[in-house]
């Protein structure tokens, strides 16, 4: 442990490993805060990476590249998307029960379809995004290598992040948002059309959630393999919670959540005669000690997981 | 017929085959302050919706500046020219004023241009006499200055038909003379104000025309300068009403029951809402407390039932020390019964049958409940008892809470906390949001309270109602009481005094 700490070059490796880990993870946060800011639970963040994760490798297989399979992944989370909003924004159905039958569903849709198109090559490793240098940056001492060395995926994450920020608190659109998480009808009777804004949120949160997916197959492990995401979308969720529903914080919850699953491979790595399952209950362990001592200063936006029918009293 | 700005003709609405609106008609001058009269459950509220295109009119036309229109979402109303400012604001409470106005706005560019929005509501502002800081948080604005910010939002989209949904059932007395002369400044700058409300001397103080509704029909349509109160009144309800102050009988007061002592009481935020107040309130005395609104009276009453804990000082009932008891035991045990400001959020539960919101308070008990099982048939028969005692209009004792008029809400949650023989009785502004009928069946119960030796304490800004119950009136401003008056020692002065800060003498 402390041999890690004052090595340098092990240091780097594990801030590396944290950002890689991280990345997935903060793709569907920040979608998540997308959609609950608009008063929608995002349940099936989980089941959108997985389709993600399935979408992008079926796009390169099919196709033979990544940019496919990139498109695919966007595509397979916004069907998921589509189901959510038809069925928690349009038809008012409880919203945690909603994305936790899309969970399902994508669960066993992407191990049946897998067998069925991948088969045999489900092993294969596919081309994916290579991580590649930016120039100046990438030259900073220390951190250059770890943060500008790396694929296309995380350098979207890099520019996603204040993106997402600006929208949510610095445009008209974010407005709306934030108004419909926290009072809808308010949002309703200043003429902005609340289902429209919701399914919007959803389909963005659930498309980044599967772009999330994309990069676990497409920068980090080159196959499909079934319910890869396995548990992502709740570690998510945490984040998202942690980083009180705004994209900066749940970016940087995800850097921890990362750094504490980077550290736990390696404690499994260095203490092999520990059972590995004990160290796989860090992050885990992790974001509930994370989310208690920064429980209670948490405002969640009022109106989440509530429906919203005009008229209804 | 050329004046008219709007006008409608045979509008009806259903709601699962109840008219709430049948064959209105109506029309509306332009430039005149047009006020709308009934009691609760008349159908205003609806046709103000219908007129805002929040509901559909099965039947009937509505028509803008002559022409016929079909008014299909509040975003089509404001592109029209209507506005509206409703009776529950629609503010966001997390949002700067500046945001709440920019929400939804039409035209805004890509990027939130706040700053200038925010000069212009300051220019607004100013043109008005309102004094809104566009940058504060709605949240902390007190309710009076929400609504200046609500009409600052219809007067930024340049509404021409601006509707008041019962403006002033949220506001203090005070208050509510510097909302009329808004209304006023409305009309002198050419806007149309359509305005619902079941005050009479509101009406007769500014309205130019009034239509009455009853059972969701027009009864009646006048010139204000052509009637009077009375004549209004009797339009309105049916009946003749009883102005006056009702005849309570003498009554000696016994011991002191309530006695609360140096209390302070902070607020969520922090702050110090209720700063040492001391009272007593005797056996079969009803004790006012007047002042206007947010001046600590809420956090008086949560502090003395138990919902919040208070900072210091000490509150007895029948002489034994509750301050630290939980809400179940002042309830249970010390016989605390409470009648809350919100009915919707701490009084009732609006998606439970009337039956079991009548069992609400006292379902642990005998006779609800015999060894940790409901006695369902017992709690039907009590419910079905009380809904006929206390007059409670409904459809049957199954029906949800939340489709009972508020009037009826409240005379049920009534029912509740005096059928179970307290002690001491904490009502908090009971005739908010209530007509003239249920304002009375409220007063009727809380003398009658009186008369079986109860403590009341009765927080209201409602002066007059005040005057009606109470027997001595503590005025509370800034957390603090300034002053203790009988009834037959106040005057407009004195208690406008009191209410804005000066001090006479500080026990009740």
């Amino acid at each position: 442990m402390l041999t890690l700490l004052s090595d340098p070059q092990a240091l780097a490796d594990l801030l590396g490993t944290s950002l890689r880990l991280a990345v997935p993870i903060a793709f569907a946060a920040i979608g998540g805060v997308i959609s609950e800011r608009s008063g929608v639970f995002n349940v099936a963040l989980e089941g959108c990476i997985l389709g993600g994760a399935f979408g992008a490798a079926v796009g390169t297989y099919l196709f033979g590249t990544p940019v496919a399979g990139l498109a695919l992944a966007v595509v397979v989370a916004l069907i998921a998307g589509l189901i959510l909003a038809g069925l928690a924004v349009g038809l008012a159905i409880n919203q945690l029960v909603a994305g936790i039958a899309i969970n399902i569903l994508m669960l066993g849709m992407t191990s049946y379809l897998a067998r069925l198109i991948l088969g045999a090559d489900a092993t294969t490793t596919m081309p994916g995004f290579e991580p590649f240098a930016l120039p100046g940056l990438s030259a900073i001492p220390f951190f250059g290598p770890i943060l500008f060395d790396v694929d296309v995926l995380t350098y979207a994450l890099y520019l996603l992040v204040p993106f997402c920020w600006w929208a949510i608190y610095r445009t008209p659109w974010g407005l709306s948002l934030r108004a419909i998480g926290d009072y809808p009808v308010a949002a309703d009777s200043a003429g902005i059309s609340v289902p429209k804004v919701r399914t919007f949120a959803v389909l963005i949160s659930c498309a980044l959630a599967g772009m999330g997916g994309a990069y676990i197959v497409l920068a980090q492990v080159h196959v499909f393999t079934e319910n890869m995401s396995a548990g992502k979308g709740f570690i998510a969720l945490a984040a998202l919670i942690l980083g009180r529903w705004n994209p900066v914080g749940a970016f940087l919850a995800c850097l921890f959540f990362g750094f504490s699953d980077a550290l736990q491979l390696r404690l499994q790595f260095s203490a092999p005669d520990v059972p590995y399952q004990l160290f796989s209950m860090v992050p885990f362990v992790a974001s509930f000690l994370a989310l208690v001592v920064f429980a209670g200063k948490v405002r969640p936006p009022a109106a989440i997981g509530t429906r919203y029918i005009r008229g209804g009293k | 017929m050329a004046d008219n700005v709007l006008s409608l003709h045979g509008i009806s609405k259903l709601f699962a085959g109840f008219r709430a609106l049948d064959g209105v008609d109506m029309s509306i001058s332009r430039g005149t302050v047009h006020a709308i009269l009934g009691e609760n459950g008349a159908g205003k509220t609806t046709l103000m919706n219908v007129l805002f295109g929040l509901y559909q009119p099965e039947e009937g036309e509505i028509r803008l500046n002559g022409k016929p229109v079909r008014i299909s979402s509040p975003r089509q109303a404001m592109t029209m020219g209507i506005g509206m400012i409703h009776q529950h604001f629609m503010l966001v409470d997390s949002l700067t004023v500046a945001e709440n106005v920019a929400l939804g706005l039409p035209g805004q560019g890509l990027s939130l241009d706040l700053d200038r929005i925010a000069a212009r509501l300051a220019e607004l502002s100013h043109e008005y006499g309102f004094d809104i800081d566009p940058h504060e948080v709605v949240w902390k604005l007190p309710i009076g200055m929400r609504q200046r910010v609500e009409i600052l939002k219809v007067l930024f989209r340049d509404a021409e038909v601006v509707i008041f949904d019962e403006p002033t059932s949220v506001l203090a007395p005070n208050e509510i003379a510097s909302f009329l002369d808004g209304l006023r400044r409305l009309r002198a700058a050419g806007r149309t104000v359509l305005f619902i409300t079941h005050k009479l001397d509101e009406v007769e103080a500014v309205a130019d025309d009034v239509t009455i509704m009853q059972h969701g029909k027009v009864s009646a349509r006048m010139k204000v300068a052509q009637t009077d109160a009375r004549d209004m009144a009797r339009k309105m309800v049916g009946r003749e009403v009883v102005h006056d102050r009702m005849d309570k009988g003498d009554i000696a007061p016994g011991a002191p029951i309530l006695q609360v002592s140096d209390l302070v009481v902070e607020d969520a935020r922090g702050i110090e809402a209720v700063k040492g107040v001391t009272l007593s309130v005797r056996a079969g005395e009803v004790l006012g407390v007047a002042g206007v609104d947010g001046n600590g009276q809420a956090e008086l009453a949560n502090a003395i039932v138990g919902l919040l804990a208070p900072k210091s000082g000490s509150v007895l009932v029948d002489d034994a020390d509750v301050t630290s008891a939980s809400v179940h035991v002042r309830r249970q045990r010390h016989r605390v019964s409470y009648v809350p400001e919100d009915r919707h959020h701490t009084g009732l539960v609006l998606d439970f049958s009337i039956a079991q919101n009548a069992m609400l308070r006292d379902f642990t008990a005998a006779p609800f409940s015999r060894g940790g099982v409901v006695q369902t048939r017992t709690v039907r028969e009590k419910a079905t008892d009380w809904v006929r005692r206390y007059d409670v209009r409904m459809r049957g004792i199954d029906q949800k809470v939340r489709f009972l008029s508020g009037g009826n809400q409240q005379k049920l949650i009534f029912a509740r906390e005096v059928e179970s023989d307290p002690r001491v009785l904490i009502v908090m502004q009971p005739t908010k949001g209530l007509d003239v009928g249920a304002i009375e069946a409220v007063q009727r119960t809380v003398i009658a309270e009186r008369a079986a030796g109860k403590a009341v304490l009765y927080i209201s800004t409602e002066l007059e109602h005040i005057l009606t119950v109470a027997d001595r009136i503590a005025v509370m401003c800034a957390g603090e009481i300034t002053g203790v008056l009988t009834p037959d020692e106040v005057t407009t002065e004195r208690i406008g005094a009191l209410m804005g800060g000066l001090h006479e003498g500080a026990e009740a």
